[in-house]
């Protein structure tokens, strides 16, 4: 059976080539997997395609899985010799170094206490080891990643509500802006970490943010113009 | 497992939070979360959501023999579990101290309070009297745990029905609920628990506390009252100081809520009463309301049908045919009975260990989708599995092939 692209999958599908060339590479992306010569589908959910090759499946899921490179929030849980331990919401805790923050060196140690949030990228995540975080690039910076939190509330969505936010010119951030200004962080572990100028506009961004996963857009719109209009 | 960690970030923010009189949900100091309470299809099966939090309590009854002291009283037992599907951090047998803590006060808020008639359980006295065994189980927790299993467990106490029984002389006869109607408890009053937080060293109070306002706060104050403004019990935990002002401000709100609370578990016996009268379905299944997500909705999903008719008869004719099956069972000898022996293997396993295993030489059927895909192979093409593991090399070991 051959399903077309952005309608519902079933478990176990196999999926064939309905463009016809068969020479060409396919990647496919979370959701999917290969078994033999034929692509099968090991998550529920909305089949979707991006030119010229890539196919997934997008799902609802809470809980997170390393994957490497990815941007995630962590809370440093202990201190250990030269390596912090940072809770990220997986089944295991990662590692974070002492020298994987900009200007880090054995003398000068990041002020990182316990119970603080980070912004670190995934070094190593797969599922043999333990996952390693770094709050650097490759070059060497900072870019964002480090430590951050004062003031901010820190909450939780679903991974699919933050991929959705992260997705470049995506309506909900739009809206957002015209709201309040305010500082937000997206980790991709579900994790959302919101700053506004008082703490009523925070707490207000906050729960916008929750209610808007399970709404279409036009209740969200007409739940955002309440806002801003003064009547929540 | 362990439970997602309190950052020092969230900790600042709700406290200060907390100093503008601000809650994460948006309540008031002294509002309570929705209460919803609702009935199972038994006599005595309750389940309490409040907001979030879900417990679900079940009373059952017993004839045991009273203690010795009391010969003419029965039984009450409490029994709480902390289920793991509660939270993370609980774990299933483990007695931590919450349990215990929760177990206590809720043996102390429904015995020692005297709610229910235990003379009325007595059937012979110093021989057969009925124990009333309480269960709670804690299906979600998102703070108020004390609450929502005080509320859970009179509710069903009230909602339980008993057995009747008969003494003739000697004779205890226990009628089921087919042959007479079993009677209801009798209860004196209602009494329900309701938990104030304090923070800032008891300057700051909030009632109805969730769960990360229960992480943050200094202690909890406890009150057991019922709707005739009898306290039945207080307990104070994480050793703040309290002033008498707070307390005596605290009993009154209590008897405030718990009024409330008593009206809310009335109206929702009411309701129970009248659907079983009228014969309507009630119960769980019942209770649960539809929850579907309306926004991206798909009506229906196309599914490619055209060629399936002619896959599925591809398949049927692709069938061989089974063997002559022996009428069964087969008896060799006077006394012995065969039933499907020296019969073609069917399960149709495609293994090449079976294969050889096979001395008769039988051919075993082959599954026929493994069929269809080897017509359809397409040449070996070179996959590429991006993974940093090193042990994704998958190396299968052959047996030697004899």
């Amino acid at each position: 059976m051959c399903l077309r692209v952005s309608e519902e999958e079933v478990l176990g599908i196999v999926l064939e080539e309905t463009n016809g060339s068969v020479d060409e590479k396919i990647i496919c992306g979370p959701g999917l997997r290969r078994n033999g010569d034929d692509v099968v589908v090991c998550k529920s959910g909305v089949l979707r395609h991006k030119n010229p090759n890539l196919y997934w499946v997008d799902s609802q899921q809470r809980r997170y899985v390393p994957v490497k490179g990815e941007s995630v929030i962590g809370i440093v849980t202990t201190k250990s010799g030269d390596v912090f331990k940072v809770d990220v919401g997986g089944s295991e805790q990662a590692s974070l170094s002492y020298l994987a923050f900009e200007g880090a060196t054995k003398r000068n140690r990041p002020n990182v206490q316990v119970g603080d949030l980070v912004y670190a990228q995934f070094l190593i995540a797969n599922k043999d080891m333990e996952p390693e975080l770094v709050c650097i690039d490759s070059s060497g910076r900072a870019n964002g990643l480090g430590v951050f939190g004062a003031g901010g509330l820190l909450f939780k969505g679903s991974l699919g509500l933050v991929r959705r936010l992260l997705t470049p010119q995506n309506e909900i951030l739009k809206d957002l802006e015209k709201l309040y200004p305010c500082e937000l962080v997206l980790g991709m572990n579900g994790r959302l970490w919101v700053r506004a100028a008082t703490v009523q506009k925070t707490l207000i961004v906050a729960n916008l943010l929750e209610s808007s996963e399970n709404m279409s857009a036009q209740q969200r719109r007409t739940l955002f113009k309440r806002v801003a209009d003064g009547n929540l | 497992m362990r439970d997602t960690p309190l950052s020092n970030c969230e900790r600042d923010f709700l406290l200060k939070a907390i100093e503008e009189k601000k809650r994460l949900d948006g309540r008031q100091t002294y509002d309570y979360r929705k209460i919803k309470i609702t009935f199972g299809t038994d006599y005595g099966c309750c389940f309490v959501d409040l907001g979030k939090t879900r417990v679900m309590a079940q009373v059952s009854c017993e004839l045991v023999t009273p203690k010795e002291s009391r010969p003419n009283e029965g039984i009450m037992f409490f029994n709480l579990e902390l289920s793991p599907m509660a939270s993370p951090a609980f774990e299933l047998g483990r007695s931590s101290e919450l349990l215990v803590k929760l177990n206590r006060q809720l043996e102390r808020c429904l015995r020692n309070s005297r709610c229910i008639d235990t003379e009325s359980l007595c059937v012979v006295s110093g021989e057969k009297v009925w124990q009333i065994r309480v269960d709670v189980h804690m299906l979600n927790h998102d703070g108020n745990l004390m609450d929502a299993t005080s509320i859970a467990a009179i509710a069903a106490l009230s909602h339980f029905k008993r057995p009747d029984v008969g003494i003739q002389g000697d004779v205890v006869t226990v009628y089921s609920a087919q042959e007479r109607d079993p009677i209801a408890l009798s209860i004196y009053h209602m009494p329900i628990c309701v938990s104030f937080s304090f923070f800032q060293q008891g300057t700051y109070l909030l009632v109805d506390p969730c769960e990360r306002e229960e992480r943050v706060m200094d202690g909890l104050l406890m009150i057991a009252m019922n709707k005739h403004r009898e306290i039945c019990s207080i307990q104070s935990s994480g050793g703040i100081m309290l002033l008498k002002e707070q307390v005596l401000r605290c009993s009154k709100i209590a008897s405030v809520k718990v009024s409330e609370i008593t009206d809310l578990i009335a109206k929702a016996l009411e309701n129970d009463k009248k659907a079983r009268k009228e014969g309507r379905k009630c119960g769980f299944a019942e209770s649960m309301p539809q929850e579907r997500i309306t926004a991206l909705k798909n009506l229906e999903t196309t599914v490619e049908m055209t060629d399936l008719t002619k896959q599925a008869s591809d398949i049927v004719e692709g069938v061989e045919t089974p063997a002559e099956m022996a009428l069964s069972p087969v008896v060799p000898a006077p006394g012995v009975g065969q039933v499907g022996a020296g019969l073609q293997n069917a399960w149709g396993l495609e293994d090449e260990e079976d294969e050889e295993e096979e001395v008769d030489g039988d051919e075993p059927e082959v599954t026929i989708v493994a069929e269809k895909r080897g017509n359809k192979k397409k040449g070996e093409r070179p996959v590429v599995i991006i993974s940093d593991s090193e042990e994704e090399e998958v190396v299968i070991l052959n047996p030697e092939s004899s």
